[in-house]
């Protein structure tokens, strides 16, 4: 049976109040960590623990904690991300609104085992409903003496506010996400200096994602060991998945690393299999920027191993046929779906969210989204595609933060994979607009080229 | 004693040079010359915060240090990156550093009107000569480029957005030359633009300098006199007692007038003593001014090389001039 | 002058700002700058320079701090915009899922484009991109309410269920279902 760490309370009535969340072992963690453990202690157990942040980059968290400067006299800060705006990502938000005080909890070990006493819990602006059930599950966890001076009366204080964004994916790139948290707007920093040396308010600071935090919980309760027995090589514990598109029962699951991608998608206890019975066409396996798999690549490696739900497995083949656990957005197109159509769609929202500082994704991704669109309206020619495998490539690498890249990998692997269908847009363009509008298309199609 | 502070060794395109730790590439790049100098759009030495964002300086590491002889994995922008002890980059000897920087360019042309025939700046703008040097002939950019109107910020000063490649210079500038934030940047990716509202700043006495710091032709001096090419004007450097500055200035003069005044800036177009608004729109008279002799324009440039004149049609410099 | 005289916030919610402010340590009230915003912009409908104005104000910030910011995020308006604004994600999990379908709609229901608003000001139709709810798709956000699933019919109900009754975007007050 799968074992579920984050979310198997989640279905208990009334989990997300401090009451029910308490009674069912709520802040045991903290009442271990505050009673009997050492800041140290908690790092070593997330080392052992094998946890890799849950954002997307996979970074192990316990190695991020102890690049944390610890100058004296300067407070240090803990961050959450909880900005999750990439799309085809939207687990933090199921956390967040379903059981809020995990959340919080594993603020509170994290922050004691960092030594942060002001920690922030960033979350996009959209979710402004879901702060509202964050904040009240911290105000309720003030009034219960887990939060505020003196906590337990251990003589550790720690104060925790919840604080939203406004509309910009690029917040949630830790850099940006801090600028934003400082009132500014989210135009990302150079780096070095990198946040554990001068984050918020030029303070040490660390950034973590709302699962990475969460997951904190449980490897303080049963141990850094104990969690890391589940899971396959360095992908170690659970993962929450959202998934999304054409099959039967999308949603956020929690799967233990290692499980199957055929299992995932086919079983009945995760997405069912497709919808309506069509065909696999394409899977984009951790959100829009990681590189989209063809239905050949999905379930089994380019050596034909079973493609598995880890960081290892899904990265299998480097960018020629593989992709990335990423964020775990984990998105399903059936036969029907048009790549260019979708490679267009996701280009136009990377040129929405481009912060505008470094010129080649400022200008880059506009000029990306362009001419995929007039590919996509079959208005364009073999060249566009070459031109458009140039563009991305003179994106990629060459920007200050990774957003540059997120635009121009999902370019490339549809390019890579689909350049097919790209020929058919220019060659069939008639064909190409009934398939993804309809007869109306053909008519609009021809009066245009009338 | 000297001996006893430590320097670092770093190479560049083969050429060695040793510097002070905390030197960025390109300052080092500087400090040997000529050829190994990546161009600068957006890094200005005076202002703090300045440079990351144009990325024309991407240089590659092909030897992090002594130390950690590993390359760097991207390549970097020399303008932000410091030296380590024993590096080795390479700029013009880098296929990948040309194919990039040539991308660069690209991109800060596709929404640029590359109208210099009938731009003040022509002769004198980073850009031009960043793209006669690097460009890439005809731009593959078939969409309808951005443009804004033109606006005048306060009597002395008029933005045209449109050239603008969001180098944030004159943002750092009219910031760390007043007390007060004043000037920024609004919206964002492709529409971003700088805010207008630095006329509500005119009562600054130093504002005037956004116009020297701007790379392009989009901040630029209404109080041109017949706004002319700038090759037909003759440099001069002058200077004039004020209470203000330091009074140190260039005056472009034709025949025995003055078309404008500038700072004195370096080859690489940095101004290193900001001057007034008085001295710069105020005193057009020669009387004013103390003239030294003729200024060498050293920067390897349109300006000095006429290299633009040739392209521009007759009629054109003909109907500005009118 | 006179206009700014009327641009006040009411007790309660300057009270708000200041439980927000408090959030922050001593001398970085400037954090507080987004969520003030949304607290001005719900209450006085947009973000007018007069607003933007006020919002320095209470911050001691300079006036071009926050149109730097309004301007960067894209959930605030600095333009006049209708009493409920339906935001139609577009990205492509919601495209798969059709939500052009959902825009075409919405766009003839009220006969709007995207973008525009209805001539009563109350609808403004906005096209967005990925909410968080891929999973859940069509979706529109409404104020601060997610609906979910959409379908015509669905867009019918909510349409009329918030012409009867605006949303009230902060404070929670007058959200509807
Ligand atoms: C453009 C961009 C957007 C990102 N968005 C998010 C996000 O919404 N949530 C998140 O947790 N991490 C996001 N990240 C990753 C963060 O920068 C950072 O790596 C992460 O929050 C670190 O937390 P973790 O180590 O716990 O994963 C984003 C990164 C980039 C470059
Ligand atoms: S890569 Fe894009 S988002 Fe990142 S700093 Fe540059 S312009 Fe901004
Ligand atoms: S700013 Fe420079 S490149 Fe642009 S039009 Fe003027 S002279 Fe030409
Ligand atoms: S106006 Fe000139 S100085 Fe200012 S950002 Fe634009 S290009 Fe740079
Ligand atoms: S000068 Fe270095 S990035 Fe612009
Ligand atoms: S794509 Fe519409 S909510 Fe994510």
């Amino acid at each position: 049976m799968a074992r579920k760490l984050l979310l198997n309370n989640v279905h208990i009535e009334g989990i997300h109040t401090y009451d029910v969340y308490r009674k069912n072992g709520g802040y045991s963690a903290v009442e271990k960590a505050l009673k009997t453990m050492s800041p140290d202690d908690i790092v070593e157990e997330v080392k052992k623990s094998g946890l890799r942040g849950r954002g997307g980059a996979g970074f192990p968290t316990g190695m991020k904690w102890s690049f944390l400067a610890k100058p004296e006299g300067v407070p240090r800060h803990l961050l959450c991300n909880a900005d999750e705006s990439e799309p085809g990502t939207f687990k933090d938000r199921y956390l967040m609104e379903k059981i809020p005080h995990l959340l919080i909890e594993g603020m509170i070990l994290s922050s004691f085992a960092l030594g942060a006493n002001q920690s922030y819990i960033y979350i996009r602006g959209e979710y402004m409903f879901v702060l509202r059930i964050v904040e009240k599950a911290i105000a309720e966890a003030y009034a219960n003496g887990w939060l505020g001076k003196n906590i337990l009366g251990t003589g550790y204080d720690l104060d925790l506010s919840i604080t939203p964004g406004a509309g910009a994916y690029i917040c949630g790139e830790e850099t940006a996400l801090i600028e934003s948290l400082e009132g500014k707007r989210g135009n990302p920093r150079m780096k070095p200096p990198f946040p554990a040396i001068q984050g918020l308010w030029q303070r040490p600071t660390v950034v973590n994602n709302v699962e990475t935090i969460a997951a904190v919980v449980p490897i303080v309760n049963d141990g850094g060991d104990e969690y890391a027995k589940i899971g396959i090589g360095r992908s170690t514990g659970t993962k929450l998945i959202s998934a999304s598109g054409n099959v039967n029962k999308p949603g956020v699951y929690e799967i233990e690393l290692g499980l199957s991608v055929e299992e995932f998608i086919y079983s009945d206890q995760y997405l069912g299999g497709m919808k309506n019975g069509k065909r696999l066409k394409a899977c984009i396996p951790g959100g829009s920027s990681v590189p989209i798999l063809p239905h050949y690549l999905v379930c089994k490696t380019a050596n034909g191993e079973d493609r598995l739900m880890s960081y290892e497995s899904l990265a299998d083949g480097g960018f020629q046929s593989g992709s990335m656990l990423g964020s775990g957005g984990f998105i399903v197109y059936d036969e029907e779906q048009c790549i260019v159509r979708n490679t267009w769609n996701f280009a136009r929202f990377y040129h929405h969210e481009s912060c505008g500082q470094c010129s080649p994704c400022r200008e880059g991704t506009g000029w990306m989204e362009k001419v995929l669109h007039r590919l996509e309206e079959g208005h364009g020619t073999l060249a566009d595609i070459d031109l458009l495998w140039d563009i991305q490539r003179k994106i990629e690498g060459n920007t200050i933060c990774p957003l540059g890249d997120a635009a121009a990998w999902p370019v490339a692997a549809a390019i890579r994979h689909f350049r097919e269908e790209f020929e058919w847009h220019v060659n069939e363009p008639k064909e190409s607009q009934i398939r993804n509008y309809g007869l109306v298309a053909e008519k609009s199609f021809q009066t245009e080229n009338a | 004693m000297s001996d006893q502070i430590q320097k670092f060794t770093v190479t560049i395109d083969g050429k060695t040079v040793q510097v002070d730790p905390g030197t960025t590439i390109l300052n080092a790049a500087r400090m040997i010359g000529g050829n190994v100098v990546p161009p600068a759009m957006c890094y200005y030495s005076s202002l703090k915060g300045s440079g990351g964002k144009c990325r024309t300086c991407l240089v590659e590491v092909s030897k992090g240090s002594e130390k950690d002889p590993r390359p760097m994995p991207k390549l970097v922008a020399s303008c932000s990156t410091t030296v380590m002890d024993g590096m080795e980059v390479k700029n013009k000897s880098s296929e990948k550093v040309l194919d990039a920087r040539k991308g660069v360019v690209e991109f800060l042309l596709i929404n640029h009107p590359l109208d210099c025939p009938v731009c003040d700046q022509a002769g004198e703008c980073h850009l031009q000569d960043l793209a006669f040097e690097h460009g890439v002939g005809q731009s593959r950019y078939e969409f309808e480029r951005r443009t804004f109107d033109k606006v005048d910020l306060g009597e002395y000063i008029k933005l045209h957005m449109t050239r603008c490649i969001l180098c944030y210079r004159c943002v750092y500038t009219a910031n760390q030359l007043t007390d007060n934030r004043e000037h920024g940047v609004l919206k964002r990716g492709d529409a971003a633009e700088i805010s207008t509202f630095i006329e509500k700043n005119l009562h600054n006495d130093f504002i005037g300098n956004v116009i020297d710091v701007c790379p392009v032709g989009a901040l630029t001096d209404k109080t041109f006199r017949f706004r002319s090419r700038v090759w037909y004007t003759k440099p001069m450097d002058a200077s004039c007692s004020c209470d203000k500055c330091s009074g140190n200035a260039v005056l472009w003069m034709i025949g025995d007038e003055i078309a404008r005044v500038t700072a004195r800036k370096d080859q690489y177009g940095e101004v290193k003593e900001f001057i007034c608004n008085d001295c710069r729109f105020n005193k057009k008279e020669k009387s004013q001014w103390n003239i030294e002799g003729p200024r060498k324009i050293s920067r390897h440039s349109v300006i000095s090389a006429n290299h633009y004149e040739r392209e521009i049609p007759k009629h054109t410099v003909l109907l500005n001039k009118a | 002058m006179e206009n700014n005289q009327r641009i006040e916030l009411p007790q309660h919610l300057l009270d708000e700002v200041q439980r927000v402010i408090s959030l922050f340590p001593e001398g970085k009230q400037k954090s507080a700058l987004l969520r003030v915003l949304h607290i001005a912009q719900a209450h006085f409908g947009w973000l007018s320079v007069d607003v933007m104005d006020y919002v320095a104000r209470l911050l001691h910030i300079q006036p071009i701090e926050v149109y730097e910011v309004a301007t960067f995020y894209s959930m605030y308006d600095t333009q006049q915009v209708g009493k409920v604004k339906l935001e139609v994600c577009r990205t492509g999990p919601c495209m798969i899922e059709g939500a052009e379908n959902i825009v075409n709609y919405i766009e003839k229901k009220l006969g709007i484009k995207d973008g525009e608003t209805t001539a009563d000001g109350m609808f403004t139709l906005k096209t967005v991109e990925c909410l968080g709810a891929c999973g859940y798709a069509p979706m529109l956000q409404a104020g601060e309410k997610f609906h979910e699933h959409l379908t015509e019919e669905k867009v019918d109900a909510l349409i009329e269920a918030y012409r009867s009754n605006p949303v009230a975007n902060y404070m929670g007050e007058n959200q509807n279902g």
